[in-house]
């Protein structure tokens, strides 16, 4: 009951901070697995790219978050598990488990999943070359479709260490579906997948 | 008719003022709508007359809106109405400052332009403080939020992101708060009606614009200055004012003055108003972009609420303090 309210409550947010505008530029919304990839500025990405989907995609839809940083205090774990059901990655790599076991389960569920294979939040225009994980997954889950997105301007709303958001017209733009090439290599690819989501920028 | 008008208490006279203009727009939506079923698929100029109608249209639509806000501004009260324009002000600010683009250093202030600056303003306003808001951004505000720029230790292109937020400060909250401003005058004489005055100041400047608009497409002059305007030429601009003015005469009968006065003042807005909107069209090419909406087409998803409303951003301020120097208050 809290969890929903609390989503009613963000989605209203970020539509009157951002407009919350999605633009569908190289595929409908569909009902089909996908793993939408994009560039990450700002924690207002996720719940950018959250609300910018369609609601019956959002509940199938879930997004990956940094088990350190997500799970440091009651709220932000509350808010993580509650609102957005997120999928959390360890990003240290101290156990002997692939980092991206939690990912393999949520695929193997059918669940779609948005990534940000930059790792981290980025500060410059230009996203940061893409972790390998794409790459993993992709080579893992052939059937699985791989969106690009592109979400701009979102780092205006809430820059690194500011608390309160300002209002900026941000708009989170869906691209055409990519593949894994028959034995294409992981740089290839990787570079490939982090060209197609800063091409968006500019449709 | 006009001796039933005359007759009927101030509230029941709003009331049917609003019912003539629902009317009216019920009406116009209804022939634009008929207009666009009709099959025209033999005429060559198809094309340019479906664009002329998606136009038309559009500006119904934000008539509808217009006075829909207004409707429920009287209806509810002085508060709700401030608290509609703070909206508009709020969601114009935003489109301005989306298509102007800040750096990271400008985050305190910009959220001390959203959510301290705009809701100061109109509660100025609400509280009847008059010689407060009409300073308290060009004096106070001027100088409080380039500090807190400064403050964020970034001196790139420092005067022009602050005169650009400056700009969209007085814009978007300082002229659009001079609309609501005009519910809480006390003109002497005119008891409670004041929400006649607003409807007077919008319909004015809107008339004046779209006969502008519509004049300009039919009398293709060349135009003033075409790197800013394809359109704009004082032909059509004497027009839009002479229309809008002669309008403002005849309403005189719903404001506090004489046809004579009427016409003065709806002039002084018109000229404020349409020159405002030219002024704004320079600000959109040196941004690059036709319009702040650009069909709903654009990355930053803007609707163009603010190519609606310049105009009346600078008629507000102009037409709010004519008359309260007209009337010594």
């Amino acid at each position: 009951m809290l969890a929903k309210i609390m989503s009613l409550f963000l989605l209203g947010l970020i539509r009157v901070l951002t407009g919350s505008q999605a633009r569908w530029h190289g595929c409908p919304p569909k009902a089909e697995q996908r793993i939408y990839f994009a560039n990450h500025q700002s924690h207002a990405d996720l719940v950018m790219i959250w609300a910018a989907l369609p609601k019956e995609l959002r509940n199938v839809t879930r997004a990956i978050a940094a088990k350190d940083y997500w799970t440091k205090t009651p709220f932000r774990q509350w808010l993580t598990t509650a609102v957005f059901n997120v999928i959390y990655v360890s990003r240290d790599r101290s156990t002997d488990e692939d980092p991206l076991e939690p990912l393999f389960e949520a695929l193997e569920h059918g669940d779609s999943i948005i990534l940000f294979p930059e790792g981290t939040r980025g500060f410059t225009g230009e996203p940061q070359p893409f972790k390998a994980g794409l790459y993993n997954l992709a080579l893992k889950y052939p059937n699985v479709v791989l969106v690009p997105a592109w979400i701009n301007n979102v780092q205006h709303v809430l820059p690194k260490g500011e608390v309160v958001p300002v209002p900026v017209l941000c708009s989170v733009t869906f691209g055409t579906p990519m593949q894994l090439g028959a034995g294409e290599e992981r740089r290839a690819f990787l570079e490939r997948a982090r060209a197609a989501v800063v091409a968006l920028r500019d449709v | 008719m006009y001796y039933y008008l005359k007759n009927l208490t101030p509230t029941q006279q709003i009331g049917a003022l609003f019912v003539i203009v629902f009317g009216l727009l019920l009406l116009a939506s209804v022939v634009a709508f008929l207009l666009s079923v009709r099959d025209r698929s033999d005429d060559p100029n198809a094309e340019l007359w479906q664009k002329e109608l998606r136009s038309v249209d559009a500006i119904i639509r934000t008539s509808w809106l217009m006075v829909f806000v207004f409707w429920v501004g009287w209806a509810a009260g002085d508060w709700v109405a401030l608290t509609l324009f703070g909206f508009v002000s709020f969601f114009a600010l935003r489109e301005f400052l989306t298509l102007s683009p800040t750096r990271l250093g400008d985050h305190r202030s910009l959220v001390l332009a959203f959510f301290v600056v705009l809701p100061v303003q109109y509660w100025l306003i609400g509280s009847g403080h008059f010689d407060l808001f009409a300073v308290f951004i060009p004096v106070y505000v001027f100088l409080a939020l380039p500090l807190a720029s400064a403050l964020a230790n970034d001196p790139l292109r420092f005067l022009e992101r602050n005169a650009k937020l400056q700009w969209g400060i007085m814009v978007c909250i300082y002229g659009m708060s001079h609309v609501p401003a005009l519910l809480l005058l006390k003109f002497p004489g005119y008891d409670n009606r004041n929400a006649f005055m607003v409807f007077f100041l919008v319909l004015v400047v809107q008339v004046c614009m779209v006969t502008q608009h519509i004049a300009s497409r039919r009398l293709k002059r060349p135009p003033v200055a075409p790197a800013i305007s394809q359109s704009f030429n004082w032909r059509s601009w004497s027009l839009g004012i002479a229309v809008g003015s002669l309008l403002g005469a005849l309403l005189a009968g719903i404001t506090p003055w004489v046809p004579g006065t009427a016409f003065a003042a709806a002039f002084i807005a018109c000229v404020a108003g349409s020159l405002g909107h030219f002024v704004m069209k320079a600000l959109k090419r040196d941004r690059g972009i036709p319009s702040w909406g650009a069909e709903g087409r654009s990355v930053t998803g803007a609707g163009g609420l603010l190519d609606r409303v310049d105009a009346l951003c600078f008629a507000a301020p102009v037409f709010f303090h004519s008359a309260r120097w007209y009337f010594n208050l």
